[in-house]
């Protein structure tokens, strides 16, 4: 504990009421970020993690605790927030009436930024993230992806020391996200940038992230790097074949003695179980069926994902979840489907 | 890929006057890259000036020149009325496609997020007003530079008021389209109707006329048609920059207002 942290809330509550009935969309949420960290928020749609995010940029007050960013309180010193932080929202950043250059000069001038500063700072994300050839069409002409581009330079254009990203990568060709996360990371690189990304894609989260906040129903259910959620909270998962369903069967009995879990059959007849540092393990159980006289055919060890952890967890994987949130509510479900169905098909790719 | 230090180390402020500018450049911004769109939205004026106007002139039998002095003002008033009476519509799209919430987390004054908006209303209104005038100059309508100067200067501050009204409406109605425009159309009609604009009001029922008495838009009819006639000393003058700042007062206090609390 050197720094004071760069967001730190107490409680944070947000309450909406909607149709008489009260959604509580954020309960008690009490983080502490420090300066320089790469933290994000991971759950399915209907979590909160917008509503979070909107607390802390001051778009909406809290219904209950508080909250400092950047050293300033959320309430009473939003003005204070604002010169300090950068956001991308969920939508689209854009006015669909303007030019995408021109979106960029006008928000330079926003932060302040002098003018030759924004027109080169607005150059070198041009043609980052490849605007240069829409630069002077309008944001209505643009496509889906480009759009989320423009938004991502629009957020990165003053580079500010904490940048609050809500599921910046959705609606992302995997090379476009790859360039995204390049352009966070080289920001964070260059000026220590703290960076807050809200995440869909388990993929991301795993793999960009130092720090995980699992999120589900309002409230944050874990809080740590992926890997010691995965070892915590999830297994590596053993799976072995045999020529025959009599051999899978009293391999079961053999897998459970040795790991000291309960092994099962899954739906292709082999028998699998889920133990930590199943690296370990796995030549330690082959020369145990061995020695039973079962003769192993095929062995695999897959390390858990962020998924197996959200199911651990929550009891449920990230998709039901996911299915679960749309139906329920009538709320941005338009919007967050092509999100929804990308980290299914992640999801399904992973398995 | 150097020189990449546009990084905020000191923090800017709000500067009310620096944000107003900025906002008020970035709305004038699209009118500027495609002016055509102020020529088209012209269509609807110049109908009433070729259709309506004759009609005009064969129901009083008044020689055109007369007709015209009388009407053209009425015409720059709906121009102003259909034009930034619609404005808050924009606003409302931005509310709902995002962009508005990225200038809310900008560290801008709220005001400025208002009154810039509001003072680009002014560009069109006076690009379309002389357009109309100078198509209705052949026809023997009288232009006294100085008075339409001020009349200009008039409908600006009218437009301002009004289309900060607008805006009100679109931050309070949030993503209801149709509350916008049922508000409004319930709201503009009557407004147009009741300000003699298109026809005296003269002949109309005593209360229609006592409704209009009320109504700022017929005063600021009035005071155009004084004004754009050379008649400085007209009391319509008078009451028409006092209804328009009146209503400029208003929009600007509601719409700064529900920008405030807008998120
Ligand atoms: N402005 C709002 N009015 C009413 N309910 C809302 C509003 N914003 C979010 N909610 C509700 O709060 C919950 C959390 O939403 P959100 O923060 O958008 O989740 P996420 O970003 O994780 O998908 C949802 O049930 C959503 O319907
Ligand atoms: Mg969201």
């Amino acid at each position: 504990m050197t720094n004071p942290p760069i967001i730190e809330t107490h409680g944070l509550t947000k309450r909406f009421t909607v149709k008489r009935q009260e959604v509580a969309a954020v309960t008690d949420l009490s983080i502490s970020v420090q300066p320089g960290e790469l933290v994000a928020f991971l759950g399915p749609n209907g979590a909160g993690k917008s509503t979070s995010l909107r607390m802390l940029t001051t778009l909406i007050p809290p219904t209950a605790g508080d909250a400092r960013v950047v050293g300033h309180d959320i309430r009473t010193e939003a003005a204070e927030v604002r010169a300090r932080i950068g956001y991308v929202g969920q939508l689209t950043s854009g006015s669909f009436a303007q030019r995408v250059g021109d979106e960029l000069l006008s928000q330079g001038a926003f932060y302040g930024m002098r003018r030759a500063d924004a027109v080169r700072r607005a150059d070198e994300l041009v043609e980052s993230l490849g605007l240069t050839a829409i630069r002077s069409r309008s944001v209505q002409q643009l496509s889906g992806g480009q759009k989320r581009r423009l938004d991502i330079a629009l957020g990165l254009m003053h580079a500010p020391p904490l940048l609050f990203l809500d599921e910046p990568s959705t609606g992302l060709d995997p090379q476009s996200r790859a360039n995204l996360w390049e352009h966070i990371l080289r920001l964070r690189e260059e000026h220590g940038t703290t960076v807050f990304v809200t995440t869909h894609y388990l993929e991301e989260a795993d793999r960009y992230a130092e720090r995980v906040l699992v999120m589900d129903q309002g409230r944050v259910i874990a809080d740590d790097t992926a890997p010691a959620l995965k070892s915590t909270l999830a297994g590596d998962v053993l799976t072995f074949g045999f020529g025959s369903a009599d051999e899978a069967s009293a391999a079961l009995a053999v897998l459970a003695r040795v790991t000291g879990r309960e092994a099962t059959l899954d739906e292709s007849g082999r028998a699998t179980t889920t133990v930590p540092d199943g690296d370990a393990l796995l030549p330690v159980v082959i020369r145990a069926l061995d020695d039973a006289g079962l003769a192993v055919r095929t062995a695999t060890g897959v390390p858990p994902t962020l998924d197996d952890v959200f199911l651990a967890l929550t009891g449920r994987s990230l998709r039901e979840a996911d299915r679960t949130a749309d139906a329920g509510t009538g709320d941005d479900a338009e919007h967050t489907e092509p999100a929804a169905e990308a980290a299914t098909n992640l999801q399904e790719a992973s398995r | 890929m150097t020189a990449t230090e546009p990084r905020t180390n000191a923090p800017v402020r709000a500067n009310v006057l620096r944000d107003t500018r900025n906002v008020f450049v970035r709305e004038l911004r699209p009118v500027v890259r495609d002016p055509f769109t102020l020529i088209f939205s012209l269509v609807q004026p110049l109908v009433f000036l070729g259709l309506f106007a004759p009609l005009l002139i064969g129901e009083s039998g008044a020689p055109v020149g007369e007709t015209l002095q009388w009407f053209v003002p009425g015409v720059l008033v709906m121009i102003v009325l259909f034009g930034t009476g619609a404005t808050g519509s924009n606003l409302q799209y931005e509310m709902m496609t995002g962009s508005h919430e990225r200038t809310l987390v900008a560290p801008l004054a709220r005001s400025s997020l208002l009154v810039g908006r509001a003072l680009k209303e002014i560009a069109p209104i006076v690009v379309q007003a002389i357009l109309i005038v100078l198509i209705a100059w052949p026809f023997g309508f009288r232009i006294d530079p100085l008075g339409l100067a001020v009349g200009l200067a008039l409908l600006a501050v009218f437009g301002v008021g009004l289309g900060s009204l607008s805006y009100s409406l679109a931050l309070a109605t949030k993503d209801r389209e149709w509350l916008f425009w049922g508000v409004q159309q319930t709201l503009i009609f009557p407004l147009l109707i009741l300000s003699g604009m298109l026809l005296p009001l003269e002949s109309a029922p005593g209360w229609m006329r006592a409704v209009a008495t009320v109504n700022p838009v017929n005063w600021v009819v009035q005071g155009e048609r004084a004004l754009l006639g050379g008649d400085f000393a007209s009391t319509a003058v008078l009451w028409g920059w006092v209804s328009a700042l009146a209503v400029a007062a208003v929009g600007l206090w509601l719409g700064i207002r529900a920008m405030r609390r807008s998120s």
